[in-house]
């Protein structure tokens, strides 16, 4: 006997106002009685405080309230029986917002998540345990108002432009050239850019592109705000040759990556942080901040 | 049964004859023409235009080959070959990438594109190490199974227990990444194969993550260089495992990628050259996973690596993809530090960039132009330190470079145009003049660019920097190619001027040799024997100090076969006075016997002239010798079959035209250097034999007095040599032959003793004879020599000195006391044959005779007492006959009685004179004997009776018509 959810869209990615569309499928060997199937589709933006900003005790107990965007149930088999075999139940729900709320595109964070689920229930008699079946879908917006524009970003990173060294004589001499195509872009292409080692006193053990989200969520104290690490591409590997240029390219995660987001409850941003790393285990880091959109 | 007399029928011949011949017919076609199809024009039957055309379509299919028309296609073989190709690839699932996609790249490719397939095996030969390896991965069993066991043993307190279940626990999902040490370059290499049946394993299982893992780890270990000098084998591993890899995520993707074709039901599976938009979205999205999750492997090594791995899966996302992909990649590489490690990244890229779109090359010249980039890095303190620490030098860090840059040019070269090599010239010469770059261009682009261009590379070659890159090596590389194709003329000499000017300083004699092996061929094409000699010299000069020529007696051997394969003309061989002294440098037994053996091929091949040059005889005859002596009773009997078949040839091809005297005593020396090999001394004698024919045909039969001594000496020459053959049948078909010719030169007593000594040898005759490595029977080659030996009796006239018929009396004693095999009729069959011989011998004129020889019917003229000593021996004869006939009255042996019983009606009917009443009895008696058990062949009866009445039909004789009638056939009522 089992339940499944099978979503029409092989993607699964939907729009605001997309048919979400399925088949509900009920295998069973023989005849089933049940009370009602019920399917529920929910989304919601989750927050949590991070332990580091406000403290272990409110952390987990000042959790703020989810945010509700969708929420809807409807039941596609009154109580009764079902036959032996396959069951092939479809169903279709209209992808609307609740009230005047938005639909934010699915992202997953640390602090900040959105996510949309499909739930399908059946109620059974009292001695049989009910069944539950649980399927994400992934909302994209339609459109947006913000275009990346192209601005590109040009740097040079030297002992200098550190900001936070205390010891400067420490940091061995060297001089790094590059830019990013762009500092706003569309989350579906990937970051590009080059670097240059012009030159480099002690020896490179890697270079590395660090992509960072940084979450903030409001709170009756005030606000969190946090940075953590998504995911970490090293482009170049071991002494690199100076002045060749070495690309920068970082396709951008799906789920964990959405468009930059600011809401008045939270907002969702990025960051690149260049990453050098000398043979002796010291490293520079670079900060750039980046936009995503998604057209 | 009373005893009969054997009458002879009286014949004529000459009449026979003419009765016997057959019409003559115009033949208007030559019966084993090929057939060609005439077609037949409907035009000309105009009546029946479609009655024309169906019969011309009729003549057309009937003349077909039934042979080829039987096999349609290909045929059998071949088909059962690419059959087994085809399972192979598909059994074998972690073999190379390439048997699975056999045919159309490679129409991309030139001709002379050297797989990586080949280069392969030479690679893992080439860079091997004895130093301890170390490997870091998370999924080899065997150890991890030993290290759980262990802590089992030794946990004791409960928190121990806990925590070792929880880190098994860990090593199930995650696998705990460990480092094995210590391991031997064999270890090592069993490591990797474990991981790739691993790899092949996890996939069966469906565990893909896992899979992918492991592709990552072994890429991983691209990334280390710790044992710098096993690097380039161990690519070669890995990129096998990746390659697998590649193909196992491209497969499987296509088994999903099941399609709607337009209008139908069914799903198709993709056909070979599909379209991204026939991939239907499932596919692709699953595709897309694959690259979204290779773009998000940290490192940059491994993400390289796999990502090139499966790059032939873009074919499912974009058409155009492969081109973006490829330059993207090629800059990827730009981020790897270590210059080794670059360099092998950019082969591996241009290896699969071949093999699935060989006719994109955009990325080909950027990735050699980066490499030029970096090429100063290998002067940095990073690669300098590691070669300190590794105790490595320069020039042996430098080779390991030479096969992936190899590579990468040979994909640059490939297809190109002269302006690409002229491109790579000018970077080179700009950019660094290395001379492991130079000898990776020379090596990889046409010999045809390159020849043009061979003084220029000479200059390149000397310029070169020396950073350790040795240039012997740089000067052989340019030899192969100029050996491919000739430079132009007027660059010829300062090209070999210039490289052996530095060829001869080397010191080494290994380097020497490497160089010169090659150059020599260089000199055979292109020059004259003046220089081929000076180089010959040098050779000599060089090899000698030390003996030095020990050691390298392989490459010295090539030398020789390059020698002997361009210079054809031998006399011009054996006019350079450095070849004998080159040859003697050959001082091991076996290794000298092995150019005697390339020499004397050429001579054998490239010799079609016959030849009287004395040079040419005396080197090879010293030659020859040396093989002949190297002959001993160890020596296989093939390896003795070669050795006698060159020198055979050698034999024949010497010849002194009219000179016949000095033809038979270079034969006279021949035969005393080459008296232990038997074909080689048959051979002489055949020739001496055809020396005579040949004396004979020139004084038209009438010898003169010199002439006649001088087939008189052959004659002994052949009387003299065939009893030192070792094989009994040689020595007695030798004699026989020699016997005839010794009797049509007119030498009656030669030919006398060399029938003589033949019947005096049958005694010996061994019983079973080794043939084509099978023991067999020698009665079947003794009775065929009897019959042919008997034939030839005929035709000799006796010796006066002699009795009546004593060579045919010596015969048949010999053979009455021979030991003849057990139940064979072998000596009734031959007294039969003998029977017959002696009807012909009773003839007032014989069938045949040798030219200017008087047989026995001149010298006795029918004689009555020379026709009773006929008379007599044939009734002795019949006798024997006619008792062997009796002792076979058992059940076993009727069938045998019956052939033999038909066998002597046979010769009776055809020799015997019916007309006697005696042969008429003893002619129906043996038809009776040959039915009377019903073991006879009735339809070789009715054949038998039917030719009976025939000839009594033909020649009305009177006795053979009564005796058709008297032969009842059982069958028949």
């Amino acid at each position: 006997m089992a339940l499944d959810l099978r979503l029409k869209k092989i993607n699964k990615v939907y729009k605001e106002g997309d048919l979400v569309s399925g088949v509900v499928v009920v295998e069973s060997k023989g005849d089933l009685q049940h009370q009602g199937i019920v399917l529920t589709m929910e989304g919601a933006v989750t927050l949590q405080l991070s332990a580091k900003s406000v403290g272990l005790f409110e952390a987990f107990y000042n959790s703020l309230k989810p945010i509700q965007l969708v929420n809807y149930t409807l039941e596609i088999a009154k109580p009764g029986r079902l036959p032996s075999g396959k069951t092939e139940i479809p169903f279709e729900i209209p992808l609307k917002p609740k009230g005047n709320k938005t639909l934010y595109e699915t992202y997953h964070g640390v602090f900040v998540n959105i996510q949309y689920t499909l739930k399908v229930d059946m109620k059974r008699s009292l001695l049989n345990k009910d069944l539950q079946k649980q399927c994400e879908f992934i909302v994209e917006y339609k459109n947006q108002e913000d275009k990346p524009k192209l601005k590109p970003v040009n740097f040079t990173i030297t002992p200098e432009t550190l900001t936070n060294v205390k010891e400067k004589q420490n940091v061995p001499k060297f001089r790094v050239r590059g830019k990013l195509e762009t500092s706003t872009l569309c989350i579906t292409t990937p970051l590009k850019g080059e670097l240059m080692v012009d030159s480099c006193e002690s020896q490179i053990k890697s270079i590395e592109i660090q992509l960072v989200r940084v979450e903030t969520c409001g709170c009756a104290e005030g606000y969190a705000k946090d940075a953590t690490e998504i995911q970490n591409i090293q482009i170049a590997d071991g002494d690199v040759c100076r002045g060749i240029a070495i690309p920068i390219h970082m396709v951008f995660p799906r789920l964990f990556t959405c468009p930059t987001l600011s809401t008045n409850n939270f907002k969702v941003e990025f960051e690149i942080n260049i990453v050098m790393v000398f043979h002796d285990d010291h490293l520079v880091t670079e900060n750039f901040p980046i936009k995503l959109t998604r057209f | 049964m009373a005893t009969y007399e054997w009458t002879p029928r009286k014949r004529d011949y000459l009449l026979e004859a003419r009765k016997e011949n057959l019409p003559l017919e115009e033949a208007t076609s030559h019966p084993l023409k090929t057939i060609s199809v005439v077609e037949v024009k409907s035009t000309e039957k105009r009546g029946t235009p479609m009655k024309g055309a169906g019969a011309s379509k009729a003549v057309k299919t009937e003349l077909l080959d039934p042979l080829s028309s039987a096999l349609e296609g290909s045929d059998p073989l071949s088909m059962f070959a690419a059959e087994v190709q085809t399972q192979t690839a598909s059994k074998t699932r972690s073999s190379s990438l390439k048997q699975t996609k056999t045919g159309n790249p490679s129409d991309d490719l030139d001709e002379t594109f050297e797989p990586w397939n080949a280069k392969k095996a030479s690679i893992l030969t080439k860079y091997s190490t004895s130093e301890k390896l170390s490997i870091t991965t998370s999924f080899l069993s065997a150890s991890d199974k030993e290290r759980v066991v262990i802590k089992a043993v030794t946990a004791t307190t409960v928190t121990d227990k806990v925590r070792n279940r929880l880190e098994q626990l860990d090593d199930f999902e995650e696998g705990s990444v460990q480092e094995m040490l210590n391991l031997s370059q064999q270890d090592y290499v069993n490591r990797i194969d474990e991981l790739n049946q691993a790899l092949v394993s996890a996939w069966d299982n469906d565990q893909r993550v896992k899979a992918l893992k492991i592709a990552i780890q072994c890429s991983k270990l691209l990334a280390d260089t710790s044992v710098i000098q096993f690097y380039p084998s161990k690519f070669v591993l890995i990129t096998d495992i990746l390659d697998t890899f590649g193909r196992l995520v491209y497969d499987r993707l296509k088994e999903k990628a099941m399609y709607y074709p337009p209008g139908s039901g069914v799903p198709v599976k993709l056909p070979d050259n599909f379209t991204p938009d026939q991939v239907p979205e499932s596919a692709k999205e699953t595709c897309r996973n694959w690259f979204y999750k290779i773009a998000s492997i940290r490192e940059l090594i491994p993400r390289f690596y796999v990502e090139t791995a499966i790059l032939k899966c873009y074919s499912y996302l974009n058409q155009g993809e492969y081109t973006d992909a490829l330059k993207r990649l090629m800059a990827m590489i730009k981020g790897i530090g270590d210059p080794l490690v670059a360099i092998y990244a950019r082969c591996y890229l241009s290896r699969v960039g071949m093999l699935i779109a060989p006719t994109i090359s955009d990325h080909l010249m950027p990735c050699f132009d980066d490499f030029l980039v970096s090429y100063a890095q290998i002067q940095g303190d990073y690669v300098q330190n590691v070669l300190a620490m590794q105790k490595l030098e320069m020039p042996k860090y430098l080779t390991l470079f030479s096969p992936a840059l190899d590579w990468l040019l040979q994909c640059i070269a490939n297809r190109s145009s002269e302006q690409t090599l002229m491109d790579v010239l000018q970077k080179f010469k700009k950019h660094c003049k290395s001379a492991l770059l130079l000898n990776s261009i020379i090596s990889a682009f046409k010999p045809e660019y390159i020849a043009v261009r061979a003084v220029e590379f000479t200059e390149m070659i000397r310029e070169s920097e020396d950073t350790g890159f040795p240039k012997h090596l740089l000067h052989r590389t340019l030899g192969l190619c100029l050996v491919m194709t000739s430079p132009p003329e007027e660059q010829k000499l300062t090209v070999l001027n210039e490289v052996w000017k530095a060829v001869m300083k080397l010191k080494n004699p290994a380097d020497y040799i490497g160089s010169a092996e090659i150059w020599i061929e260089y000199v055979v094409i292109n020059f004259k024997k003046r220089e081929v000699n000076t180089i010959l010299a040098d050779i000599i000069k060089h090899m000698t100090p030390d003996r030095a020529f020990e050691d390298y007696y392989p490459q010295l051997q090539s030398v020789v076969a390059k020698v002997v394969t361009h210079i054809q003309d031998f006399s011009e061989l054996f006019a350079l006075t450095k070849f004998l002294p080159f040859i003697d440098m050959f001082q091991k037994e076996a290794v000298k016997v092995d150019i005697c053996k390339t020499i004397m091929e050429a001579f054998a091949k490239h010799q079609s002239e016959p030849t009287n040059d004395p040079v040419i005889i005396n080197a090879l005859t010293f030659i020859c010798k040396t093989m002949h002596d190297s002959v001993n009773a160890l020596t296989l009997a093939d390896e003795k079959k070669m050795v006698s078949h060159l020198i055979s040839n050698f034999v024949l091809k010497i010849s002194f035209g009219k000179d016949f005297e000095q033809q038979l005593s270079f034969y006279v020396e021949a035969r005393s250097a080459f008296t232990n090999l038997d074909l080689v001394l048959i051979q002489l004698v055949q020739n001496v034999n055809n020396l005579a024919i040949e004396t004979r045909r020139v004084v038209n039969g009438n010898h003169s007095r010199k002439t006649g001594n001088f087939v008189r000496a052959c004659a002994a020459y052949c009387f003299i040599t065939i009893p030192s053959l070792q094989s009994n049948m040689a020595q007695l078909h030798l004699y026989l032959l020699s016997g005839q010719v010794a009797l049509l030169n007119q030498c009656y007593s030669q030919a006398d003793s060399c029938l003589k000594a033949a019947i005096s040898l049958i005694p010996d005759v061994p019983k079973n004879l080794y043939l084509d490595g099978k023991t067999r029977s020698s009665e079947p080659f003794l009775v065929e020599f009897i019959y042919n030996f008997l034939s030839t009796l005929l035709a000799v006239p006796d010796n006066p000195d002699s009795g009546v018929l004593y060579l045919l009396r010596g015969l048949l004693n010999i053979l009455q006391n021979y030991t003849w095999e057990q139940s064979t009729d072998t000596k009734v069959q031959i007294y039969t044959r003998v029977l017959a011989l002696l009807s012909a011998t009773s003839q007032e004129v014989y069938l045949y005779h040798v030219d200017k020889v008087d047989a026995n019917d001149a010298m006795y003229g029918s004689d009555p007492k020379f026709l009773s000593e006929v008379n007599a021996i044939c009734s002795t004869l019949l006798e024997e006959i006619l008792n062997h006939l009796k002792t076979l009255a058992t059940p076993e042996t009727f069938k045998r009685q019956s052939f033999l019983a038909l066998e002597l009606f046979n010769t009776l009917i055809c020799h015997g004179d019916m007309s006697q009443q005696q042969s008429f009895t003893l002619a129906t008696n043996l038809w009776n004997l040959a039915q009377k058990h019903g073991q006879n062949d009735t339809k070789q009866m009715v054949r038998c009776y039917d030719l009976v009445k025939r000839k009594a039909e033909a020649t009305a004789d009177k006795a053979l018509g009564d005796l058709v009638k008297r032969l009842p056939l059982d069958s028949r009522a």
